[in-house]
């Protein structure tokens, strides 16, 4: 998801914890929100870190494969619906780091950490946007992931994170609209040059959709403990059966083929069977191999320093200015 | 071959000048001459907004992406309200949509001051200013337009411009009062873009027959507003003026830098590679 592979730390069985620790779980237990001047164990307070920062990050490296297209949108009214959506990936980028820093880490060290290549952001923004389709599918396929994974957030334990989630979640949904509705005028009222956009779209972006939940549960070794805290709610597998049963009928409306010969509607299950994505390029692109993580990380690398010296001018002219009324008000006495 | 003086040099008289477009070339006809002024005001926002939105993902820091993308926003949508209007006062048919995509270059109406590059981030900021300086006054005064629709349009944007403004005059007057480097960043950003200001106030055939009509103001009785913002913000921002008194013009003529074109390549690739596709 936003957050995959977050490592969680210090788990513990009932009769391991200390008292206090016991009652932080009691707490949890009973659906009560953490706060951030509550006691919390450090374990719990590095893995919200990881997987908040690792969400913030994804926020706002997510602006660029669609960023990439903002000055081709091909109408004014697509070129506006496209910026308002990029423009609050940002905000939500600002409220994650926000919810972050109540843990006791700035911004700064957060990006840092991401610049130096010690954090990391999700797999699914290694992917290129090729062409105009790709902006339809990463509305409808990765805010559609994005807003399963978040939806169950917003009963995360920690109130910050929560608060954050319930916000953005509001937002959301305005993203996945906006996707299909791209992919609705390409398929249902485009020309066949269209609709074969929108399928090579789908083509490469299904598996990497997939992959956005994370590994799956037999491999997830952190999810226990970060689900025992409620940092986590439901397990990668229950998620990607939950997006790929919503996703089916919505491509079969727009015409479009799931990459996926094995897709077949399971009565048992009440749900679909479909294949697995393939792990070995997932591990790929987490380890840095993916078709643009060298791009993305010197975007973001080069607007960061590229920058320093704006940073560096506003810090300036704020100490002037607080110098100034300083002396102001010594005249003054 | 006329001489490049004739359009080069301040004093030129555009209407005279060969090879632009005049009210006479255009059939004389008043509606003509409105049309083309509200491509002007469209084109100054659209190919702004455009250059700003380049700087989606790339700002110095998170609010700087936010605010970027949200005055782009204000200026996108600005655009399609001044079009939507061109095509309509035209009367050919034409949306807003296609005036932006399926015109070439030298039908673009805006100021050469929008089209300037990015440059750094300060230059960005500095274009910024000078336009916004010079775009809330000209709503101010549009507002009572004898035309409805432009006071309109005009009181609408006017709300949205004067907070880029007060905006982008105090991230000047920051960053010109902030350390050497961002002032000399700031004052090179000025120096660069101070001869292209001059067009903003430079009225043509068009720019009269608007005046006369009342449907906008002479764009010369905007200078001493724009002045007295400018002089101010500098001075809080301990930068300079510049001295030199050249300026560029053709912008609202169409004559347009090197620049446009690749912006419009980038804007209209999709429209002009699918032709009547719909999006
Ligand atoms: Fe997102
Ligand atoms: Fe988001
Ligand atoms: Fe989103």
């Amino acid at each position: 998801m936003y957050a995959q592979m977050v490592k969680a730390e210090g788990a513990k069985a009932r009769e391991e914890m200390s008292e206090q620790e016991r009652a932080f779980q009691d707490r949890i237990d009973r659906g009560e929100k953490i706060e951030p001047k509550d006691w919390m164990p450090e374990g719990y307070r590095k893995t919200l870190i990881r997987q908040i920062g690792q969400h913030a990050h994804s926020e706002i490296v997510g602006q660029l494969p669609e960023g990439n297209w903002i000055t081709r949108a091909p109408t004014l009214e697509r070129k506006a619906i496209l910026l308002a959506k990029v423009q609050d990936e940002a905000g939500h980028g600002l409220y994650l780091y926000s919810a972050a820093e109540t843990l006791g880490v700035s911004r700064d060290e957060l990006l840092a950490a991401l610049h130096g290549g010690r954090m990391k952001y999700s797999s699914i923004f290694n992917y290129p946007t090729l062409t105009w389709a790709d902006i339809g599918m990463v509305g409808w396929l990765v805010d559609g992931a994005a807003i399963m994974n978040q939806v169950q957030l917003q009963k995360t334990s920690y109130g910050p994170y929560s608060r954050a989630m319930i916000r953005i979640c509001k937002e959301e949904s305005f993203h996945q609209r906006q996707g299909y509705d791209i992919l609705m005028k390409m398929c249902l009222q485009g020309t066949p040059e269209q609709k074969a956009m929108a399928q090579d779209a789908m083509n490469r972006f299904w598996y990497p959709a997939l992959m956005m939940f994370g590994p799956p549960d037999r491999d997830s070794v952190h999810s226990a403990q970060s689900m025992q805290w409620k940092i986590k709610i439901n397990t990668n597998d229950e998620l990607r059966q939950k997006f790929v049963d919503q996703t089916v009928p919505q491509a079969e409306y727009l015409g479009l083929t799931i990459p996926d010969p094995k897709l077949k509607w399971n009565d048992a299950k009440g749900g679909y069977d479909f294949s697995e994505p393939d792990w070995t390029e997932f591990f790929e692109v987490i380890a840095g191999n993916g078709p643009c993580n060298t791009e993305r990380m010197e975007a973001r690398i080069t607007a960061w320093e590229d920058g320093a010296w704006f940073r560096k001018g506003l810090m300036a002219h704020a100490r002037k200015r607080d110098a100034r009324r300083a002396a102001a008000r010594l005249a003054a006495e | 071959m006329p001489s490049l003086t004739d359009v080069m040099t301040a004093d030129a008289d555009l209407t005279r000048a060969p090879g632009i477009r005049t009210i006479a070339a255009l059939g004389a006809a008043p509606e003509n001459a409105f049309a083309e002024w509200l491509c002007r005001m469209g084109d100054n926002c659209l190919i702004l907004g455009h250059r700003i939105s380049e700087w989606c993902g790339h700002a110095p820091v998170l609010e700087e992406d936010i605010a970027l993308a949200n005055t782009a926003l204000d200026l996108i949508g600005q655009t399609r309200l001044w079009l939507d209007l061109a095509g309509e006062v035209e009367g050919k048919g034409r949306s807003a949509d296609t005036l932006a995509y399926l015109r070439d270059a030298a039908q673009f109406r805006n100021v050469l001051l929008v089209e300037r590059p990015n440059g750094d981030f300060g230059h960005t900021l500095m274009r910024q200013f000078l336009f916004d300086a010079w775009h809330i006054e000209m709503l101010r005064a549009l507002q009572s337009s004898a035309d409805p629709r432009v006071a309109g349009i005009a009181a609408k944007a006017a709300k949205e411009v004067a907070y880029h403004l007060e905006r982008s005059a105090d991230l000047v007057i920051r960053l010109g009062d902030g350390t050497e480097e961002s002032r000399a960043r700031m004052q090179t950003a000025l120096d660069r873009l101070w001869p292209y200001t001059g067009e903003l106030f430079m009225g043509d055939a068009v720019d009269q027959a608007m005046a006369e009509a009342g449907i906008a103001p002479d764009p010369a009785s905007l200078r001493a507003a724009w002045d007295s913002t400018v002089a101010e913000v500098m001075a809080t921002a301990t930068l300079v003026r510049p001295g030199g008194t050249f300026q560029h013009r053709g912008g609202k003529q169409g004559r347009h830098t090197e620049a446009l074109g690749y912006i419009l390549a980038d804007m209209q690739f999709l429209q002009r590679a699918y032709p009547g596709a719909v999006w």
